[in-house]
């Protein structure tokens, strides 16, 4: 007992369960067919295991957990999966592996946050789940504990994450919809399972639980929104092709606009090294997916358009064309951008505040950056400069207010 | 209390240009490469981002980019009977300083020298006889054929925009016609040119030369380069040279190579390190590595199997001269190589004031112009003439900062309200027609290290004893006069002459284009490295940059010192790690 990690210990106590939290013995020896552990790694890749699981602010082994992610409801810090006996999965089965991605529990039961996204995880099957097992077993254990979640009461206890899981949690199994193409089939299967694209894509409720009706329209966490991905009538990228999806989501570059930040990452770490039939999988499943009418918005006040396009023109027009076209693969045209003209403009806000990079990819290696301009424009300024791109012209988006920018700003200072 | 790392197979000295090209290929090569840099880390985003980079105050006036004098400088004389001061403030030229170097600041004008500038003694004698006594010019032991390939893989890293003159021996209608053979067309078509080029043109025409797009590394339109790294259109904002560029529209060692190297587990960098010495084994058969301070005060040891200098060409010479190694140039024996044949070039220009039209010189970019070769190099006969060499006549529209742009005409006096009145009248509607003239080597010219004057760690600054030789005048006096012509060919009210007279004044700025001290040649009698940019004396040294040059050309130097660079690396990773050893035997 004295060798698991302090907080595992005292969560287990603050649950309750102390007494079911004995050391389990090793794992018995397991066949790490080659086979097996190349499939369990393109699967640990689709999942973007690594990004969650590498502290790489504090520069991290991967796969050894220890990054702070923050949730609304405070911070977690993920555990290491490398197969350390004393602080990683060393002593796991590959049951308690397979129960950990399908139910949301941990290897004594406990149930895990989910931040951990076994809500999607839940669609692979056992033969994927003990392929990820068998990769992760084969990587160099390394010994990295993990420090304690920061969560207050009560969300510091697990039957809080029991109750939760009642509610909103489904152990699903993935299942072919028959009138649809082995390929959209797959697509589903990826966005829906492995990739869990609706983690951060999809609207939650107050819970952090994902909305039914918001599916893929876009969701904000840690103060980003991440755009509405639905590729078919009406979605936030209805006016992207198939060829435009795999693009971006291989190379890390596309005519319509590059991944910065926690879309860059996933890039970076994930999508880019996934085969190129399955980002077309993925693709032609969410061209698939229509949308409602967006609901239209009155035209701003017109002094408040002919002030966003002067400060547009000064400070904006270099990079991204005095028509707004932008340098397409390079600086991303606003004029139809998924994110200049989301309902929630939090992340437009968030970048012209604070600036945004790309992560460099093995096909585009360029770190392409905004810089901040936080220190150059007023709220008034930025808010009236979003509201002349999100509403002039044809567009009918939201006008933004200096309080929606001022909110923003206070909340990068206080982040920062 | 020197402290001693674990050996690299590679230590580069200077993390600019050079040492990024140097680092790309060896490392893909699959050599551990470390590289040492006096300077900081430098980025677009965070260090020339768009929304302060045109800061003409920080960057023009207070030398934002550029070495700090209080750190090291060097002194200079104009000849050897004065006693040489340090120069406290830059002038006449911009050393640069961190990651980058020179590469973040500089115009972005490529040219390549001409084939007969490489056999610049041979050439010339010739076709005209022996070169004058105490003419020190010779040839570079590797021709513009050799080069040629080098010249083309770094004009599609940088992704050069411009106009092929001759490929592969055709004349190609719009380009040099002067210009050496090329394998290729440039990567990029050339940059849209204003008002101002355009009746440059027509006015060249008129006399029957030649005019042609300058080579830009500012880019006419989007592009990958083949390590799959991007460059953006340029906007034309005109801050390049002395500013970095925040839109990635100029080739720099940032745009262009480095963000590969970063993802490179063969490749470190450390910055803050001063390099103080390049060490020799106790044999003297070879270097050892390099002894460096960090911030802390810290010195340290890098054994290093190879080392190769990428600094400055001005530290670069110092830095042999303090390590020892090579023998110091002697001015007045002629002995001697380090330090010998320090060249710089021959500056003037005529400015065009229009009455009516507008020139609008904010529209600019660092290489934007045109310009005519038909008086550069031996593109001319100068039977009779007596000088060698030449230089290019060019109209760029690079810029109209504010704060350092302020032509006014002949007989306006230097402030008050009649300077304002003309400056309101002017602004907008001159132009200027430069003179980019060549400097031959001369046994007069050159740098040895300075007997009073120390640096922040108390070691000897450089010491520079230069000044125009005769060959310089008679060149700018037969050239400027042509520019002239052309100038008073465009139309203007007015034409003002900027003559070049009397001797090389290290103050007012004319280019950072100083060369020679480390020169590449066929002997050892007469030059520090051999054609491969091997040390003579060590064979795991190498040298790069524009140090190597024998004499400096009419043209800006950074092409021929990318090709170089490539030609030095591929000679390491063909010849030299199959068998290290002299590539050349002396």
């Amino acid at each position: 007992m004295s060798s698991r990690p302090a907080s595992r210990l005292a969560l287990a106590i603050a649950a309750g369960l102390g007494a079911l939290a004995a050391a389990t013995g090793p794992a018995p020896a397991q066949e790490l067919a080659h086979s097996q552990v190349e499939r369990g790694r393109y699967l640990a890749i689709a999942g973007d295991c690594e990004a969650c699981h590498t502290d790489f602010e504090n520069g991290g082994a991967p796969f050894a957990g220890g990054r702070a992610l923050s949730t609304p409801f405070g911070t977690i810090y993920s555990p290491n999966l490398t197969p350390d006996d004393e602080t990683g999965l060393g002593r796991w089965t590959r049951e308690e592996f397979h129960r950990a991605l399908d139910e949301g529990r941990d290897d004594e039961g406990r149930h895990l946050y989910p931040a951990m996204p076994y809500p999607y995880y839940t669609l692979m099957s056992r033969q994927d789940t003990d392929a990820i097992f068998a990769y992760l077993r084969s990587l160099e254990p390394v010994p990295a504990e993990t420090p304690e979640n920061d969560l207050p009461f009560p969300l510091n206890s697990r039957r809080t994450v029991a109750g939760w899981k009642l509610l909103y949690f489904e152990n699903e199994t993935f299942y072919s919809v028959p009138d649809q193409s082995e390929e959209w089939n797959r697509g589903r299967f990826l966005v829906d399972g492995p990739l869990h694209c609706g983690g951060c894509h999809t609207g939650k409720n107050w819970l952090g639980a994902d909305i039914d009706d918001e599916y893929l329209r876009g969701g904000l966490l840690e103060n980003w929104f991440a755009p509405n991905i639905r590729g078919g009538e009406n979605g936030g990228i209805a006016h992207w092709e198939v060829e435009d999806i795999v693009e971006f989501l291989g190379t890390g570059r596309g005519r319509h606009t590059v991944p910065m930040q926690r879309m860059g990452e996933v890039v970076a770490i994930s999508t880019q090294n996934l085969r190129e039939e399955d980002l077309r999988a993925v693709a032609v499943y969410l061209k698939s997916l229509d949308d409602a009418v967006r609901e239209e918005h009155d035209a701003p006040e017109a002094a408040r358009l002919e002030t966003g396009a002067g400060l547009y023109f000064d400070n904006c027009a270099a990079c991204h064309a005095a028509d707004r076209s932008g340098v397409p693969y390079f600086f991303a045209p606003l004029d139809r951008s998924n994110k200049v003209l989301a309902e929630d403009p939090a992340s437009a806000i968030r970048i012209i505040l604070g600036g945004a990079r790309t992560q460099p990819t093995e096909a585009a290696p360029s770190m392409l950056a905004m810089p901040p301009f936080a220190w150059k424009l007023s709220d008034a300024q930025i808010a009236d400069l979003l509201t002349y791109l999100r509403g002039s012209g044809d567009r009918r988006a939201a006008p933004v207010s200096a309080a929606q920018v001022a909110e923003m700003r206070e909340y990068l200072a206080q982040e920062h | 209390m020197t402290r001693e790392l674990p050996g690299v197979d590679v230590v580069l000295v200077g993390f600019g240009w050079t040492g990024a090209i140097f680092a790309e290929k060896l490392t893909a090569a699959g050599l551990d490469v470390l590289a040492l840099e006096r300077g900081p880390w430098r980025d677009t985003a965070k260090d020339f981002a768009t929304t302060f980079a045109q800061d003409e105050l920080r960057y023009y006036w207070r030398h934002g980019m550029f070495q700090e004098t209080s750190q090291s400088t060097l002194t200079f004389r104009n000849n050897s009977a004065q006693t040489a001061l340090p120069m406290r403030h830059w002038g006449s030229f911009l050393p640069g300083n961190g990651v980058g170097g020179a590469g973040v600041h500089w115009n972005g004008q490529t040219y390549r020298f001409l084939p007969s500038d490489f056999v610049a003694r041979s050439h010339n004698e010739e076709r005209y006889g022996r070169l004058p006594e105490g003419m020190t010019v010779q040839d570079y032991g590797v021709t513009y054929e050799e080069l040629e390939p080098h010249f083309d893989y770094f004009e599609k890293i940088c992704g050069i925009c411009g106009k092929a003159g001759n490929l592969g021996g055709s004349t190609v209608e719009g380009g040099n016609p002067f210009e050496g053979p090329r394998s290729d067309e440039y990567p990029n078509p050339p940059m849209q040119m204003t008002f101002s080029q355009d009746r440059f043109a027509a006015a060249a025409r008129e006399l029957g030369l030649s005019p042609f797009p300058v080579p830009s590394a500012n880019m006419s339109r989007a592009y990958v380069n083949p390590l799959g790294l991007q460059l953006a259109p340029c906007t034309y904002c005109g801050f390049c040279e002395k500013y970095g560029c925040g839109n990635y529209s100029k080739s720099s060692p940032q745009t262009t190579i480095i963000p590969v190297l970063m993802q490179r587990e063969n490749f470190s960098l450390r910055t803050e390190t001063e390099v103080l010495s390049i060490e020799t084994a106790a044999d003297g058969s070879r270097a050892s590595g390099v002894t460096y301070v960090d911030t802390s005060g810290e010195t340290v040891f890098q054994p290093a199997e190879i080392v190769v200098m990428c600094a400055y060409p001005l530290e670069n010479t110092r830095l042999m001269l303090l390590s020892g190694i090579g023998t110091p140039y002697d001015p007045r024996s002629g002995e001697g190589v380090v330090g010998k044949n320090y060249c710089y070039q021959v500056m003037s220009s005529a400015t065009v004031f229009f009455e009516k039209e507008f020139t609008n010189g904010f529209v600019g970019a660092g290489a934007l112009g045109m310009t005519i070769d038909d008086y550069n190099g031996d593109n001319f006969d100068h039977s009779g003439l007596g000088f060698i060499g030449g230089g290019y006549i060019a109209c760029h529209t690079t810029n109209a900062r504010p704060i350092e742009s302020h032509p006014v005409p002949e007989g306006v006096p230097g402030w008050g309200s009649e300077w304002k009145r003309a400056m309101r009248e002017n602004f907008l509607k001159t132009t200027t027609v430069g003179v980019h003239g060549a400097s031959m080597a001369h046994r007069s010219n050159y740098l040895d290290l300075d007997p009073t004057y120390t640096d922040a760690h108390g070691r000897p600054l450089l010491r520079m004893t230069y000044d125009f030789t005769l060959n310089d005048r008679r060149l700018t006096d037969h050239i400027t006069p042509i520019a002239e012509e052309i100038a008073r060919g465009m139309g203007g009210r007015e034409v003002k002459v900027n003559a070049l007279n009397g001797s090389y004044d290290s103050t007012p700025y004319q280019t950072t284009h100083n060369t020679g001290g480390t020169i590449m040649g066929s002997s050892p009698a007469d030059s520090v490295v051999n054609r491969y940019c091997q040390s003579w004396d060590l064979p795991n040294l190498f040298v790069a940059g524009a140090g190597l040059f024998p004499q400096n050309a009419g043209y800006n130097p950074t092409g021929t010192v990318g090709a170089l660079a490539y030609w030095a690396a591929e000679a390491i990773t063909e010849q030299y790690m199959r068998q290290p050893g002299p590539l050349v035997q002396a």
